[in-house]
């Protein structure tokens, strides 16, 4: 135990700020009424669905929950089943193999919903296109709110998406722990690499 | 070329790792298979290619084998009127998924094999239609209305109940369907239903240029981007006759590392999640992330894709970026190995973790194990060591083997990798060749075979590529290890009770996409 938390304290607090929302990223009309979204926006439950993605964008998907994205702190949890879920985040492209499964998800999820679709499959098919046994973007199967490109997308661009889906903008503050530490994120990004 | 074992010999292709193809008969192709299953070699991957219209103008199946001295890949021609090639079931069990893929894809059966259910078309598809056959065009006939139910082996008895899970799962999973037969918390079976994530990538290949497919062959599995997009290459530059500049090379095996590093932190981290010790999630992520981002700054991208190309590498990390690596190998090391020691001393942990899962030796050959997860189980093989083949003929890479094969050894094995692999990350960075980093490859005027044959981090990755006479992909097969360990994860969970699934599933970490393709 006292290892553990000798490595818990020598480590400190690693949390960088979320982004800011960017409504560049949205492909549909507002589909939900404001004061909808600033509930969600308080406390968010994420159906993730591989629709038949390569598992690139679900790496970059886990990487959300470390501590330097820390998604759990900014009151978004992945939930396990769409009954529970306020957002399906979908990576593509979707096979044939998932279409159904994708339509059940959807239509598990209560409304009101809202949908990112996640990677350059996600939003058109990717390299993989349309064939046989793929459809192409999540928005040939279910509607689309939000899509973010990328072959993945970095974390900090996914949870963009999340965020821009539910419009939330609010920049969380440094923690006072950083500040104990003498440490600004930045730094704390700078240093990472090293 | 001979190969020892095999009574023929073989057309050498120009692969820096020792690789040969011919072309057998049906005696002859039996009597291989007997030799190497005798000999103590290995089934590689089966897969089938039309070549109707190439020079041999007919539906072939191939196979591979690993032999102590090197990889055999032999052809049989086949009757366009039911073609059909004799089972290998019987001698390498990991083969009849393969076997039952290239029938849903190329129409092509076995003779004698006892399960002849589809594996990877769920009914999706129009009737009739064969992917992998240059004549089947897709849009002839209308998808067939419901899909296919799948005959799921039952298990009766007293109190026997069924739990099927997926193809959604509850994390952030790839898709796939497992049915588990429980008595109690007791699995008694588990049966896997894969093919979900099937998005025709062998099919795609053949509508792209050859000197841009290594990104489609990158994306085969997004965890394993480096290993897969070198096979191909390989397979390319092999096909080509080319020979990469040593840099190149040394470069693409940095990057191979750095995959199976960012890897296997990654796993170290969500296995003791997944025992409830969510200290090692929150460290090892952290780890990571450092790792993932440098390998942005070094090379541009944070998994490697795209970095390994036809004829060497993109990147070119400088000389302070070389140094920033070694400088955080260091750093890695040193943090990895405390947790190390608070892993060991934890005896949740250690609980969890000790006797679950169990695959013994024994059952590991016998199924045929590969990878990681039968490095685990007693199976001594590596390509790194196996072979010699620069860079890494230069580097004496340490083989990490465990003979217990429950989820302790494959942590174990995670841990011993990793830092086997910290080490050669900066013997790389140390020595690096100076000099061109890519050559220009020019395609041939006629048709022509190559093979790509790489470990990667969850073990040896196979490509078989074809080319025909104008310079395009006639056949470009994908061959991923999760091929062989799925079957041997379904063995593995046998006696287990359900709540350690997550746990054993986790410790093998097979890829869905690889498979399905």
């Amino acid at each position: 135990m006292w290892k553990v938390l000798k490595q818990i304290g020598r480590n400190g607090i690693r949390t960088e700020p979320a982004p800011q929302f960017d409504d560049a990223l949205r492909v549909a009309a507002e589909q939900i009424q404001r004061e909808i979204l600033d509930i969600l926006g308080q406390a968010l439950a994420i159906r993730q669905v591989d629709a038949g993605s390569c598992n690139g964008c679900e790496l970059e998907i886990h990487a959300l929950g470390n501590p330097y994205y820390n998604i759990e702190g900014l009151g978004i949890r992945f939930v396990a089943s769409p009954r529970h879920a306020d957002m399906l985040l979908v990576t593509g492209p979707v096979s044939r193999h998932m279409e159904t499964a994708l339509r059940r998800s959807y239509d598990a999820t209560p409304a009101p919903k809202v949908v990112v679709a996640v990677g350059d499959c996600g939003c058109n098919g990717g390299i993989f296109g349309q064939s046989y046994a793929s459809c192409g973007g999540v928005a040939s199967v279910i509607p689309v709110d939000v899509a973010v490109g990328g072959c993945p997308p970095a974390p900090i661009e996914i949870l963009r998406a999340i965020l821009t889906a539910v419009r939330r903008g609010r920049q969380r503050q440094p923690s006072s722990a950083d500040h104990a530490a003498g440490r600004e994120p930045e730094n704390a990004r700078a240093g990472s690499g090293n | 070329m001979r190969l020892a074992g095999l009574a023929f010999d073989l057309d050498a292709l120009a692969a820096p790792l020792p690789m040969a193809r011919t072309t057998v008969d049906a005696a002859q192709w039996q009597a291989a298979a007997a030799a190497v299953a005798q000999s103590g070699g290995r089934l590689v991957s089966l897969w089938g290619s039309d070549r109707r219209g190439g020079e041999t103008g007919a539906l072939v199946v191939s196979v591979a084998y690993a032999l102590r001295d090197g990889l055999a890949w032999l052809d049989l021609a086949l009757p366009e009127t039911a073609p059909r090639y004799p089972d290998l079931s019987a001698l390498f069990p990991s083969a009849l998924r393969m076997q039952r893929a290239t029938a849903d894809l190329m129409g092509i059966d076995t003779e004698g094999a006892g399960d002849r259910r589809p594996w990877l078309d769920h009914g999706a598809w129009p009737a009739g239609f064969l992917p992998l056959r240059h004549d089947s065009k897709y849009g002839e006939s209308a998808p067939r209305a419901e899909a296919a139910d799948y005959a799921f082996v039952r298990v009766e008895g007293d109190g026997v109940h069924e739990i099927p899970v997926g193809p959604v799962h509850a994390g952030i999973i790839e898709p796939g369907h497992f049915r588990f037969s429980v008595v109690g918390e007791k699995v008694l079976r588990l049966e896997q239903r894969l093919g979900y994530t099937h998005k025709g990538i062998e099919r795609r290949f053949t509508e792209l240029d050859p000197l841009e497919a290594h990104r489609l062959a990158g994306r085969v599995s997004g965890d394993s981007t480096v290993a897969f997009a070198w096979a191909y290459c390989m397979a390319l530059e092999s096909a080509v006759g080319s020979t990469v500049p040593e840099r190149a090379n040394a470069l693409r095996a940095l990057m191979l590392e750095r995959e199976r590093v960012a890897n296997h932190l990654g796993d170290l981290g969500a296995l003791a999640n997944d025992a409830a010790l969510a200290f090692g999630l929150a460290q090892f992520s952290r780890l990571r992330e450092d790792w993932l981002r440098l390998s942005r700054d070094a090379f541009g991208h944070r998994l490697l894709m795209d970095c390994v190309l036809p004829g060497g590498v993109t990147a070119e990390p400088g000389a302070a970026a070389l140094q920033r690596m070694r400088v955080q190998c260091n750093a890695i090391e040193t943090e990895a190995r405390a947790l190390l020691a608070v892993y060991e001393e934890h005896a949740g942990l250690q609980d969890r973790f000790m006797t679950t899962g169990r695959v013994t030796p024994e059952l590991a050959a016998q199924l045929g194990l590969t990878g990681l997860a039968g490095r685990a189980s007693g199976q001594a093989s590596d390509l790194r060591c196996d072979h010699h083949w620069p860079p890494y003929d230069a580097l004496e890479v340490r083989m990490a083997t465990r003979r217990e094969g429950d989820v302790a050894a494959r942590v174990a094995v995670r841990f011993d990798e990793l830092f086997e692999s910290l080490r050669l990350i900066r013997a790389l960075c140390a020595r690096m060749p100076a000099g061109a980093s890519r050559t220009p490859l020019a395609l041939p005027a006629q048709a022509a075979f190559g093979a790509g044959w790489v470990e990667g981090w969850r073990g040896e990755v196979f490509v078989a590529l074809e080319l025909d006479a104008s310079a395009s992909i006639r056949r470009c097969h994908c061959h991923d290890p999760s091929w062989h360990n799925w079957p041997v994860l379904e063995h593995a969970v046998i006696g287990n009770i359900v709540p350690d699934f997550p746990l054993i599933n986790k410790s093998f970490n097979l890829s869905y996409s690889g498979q399905d393709l």
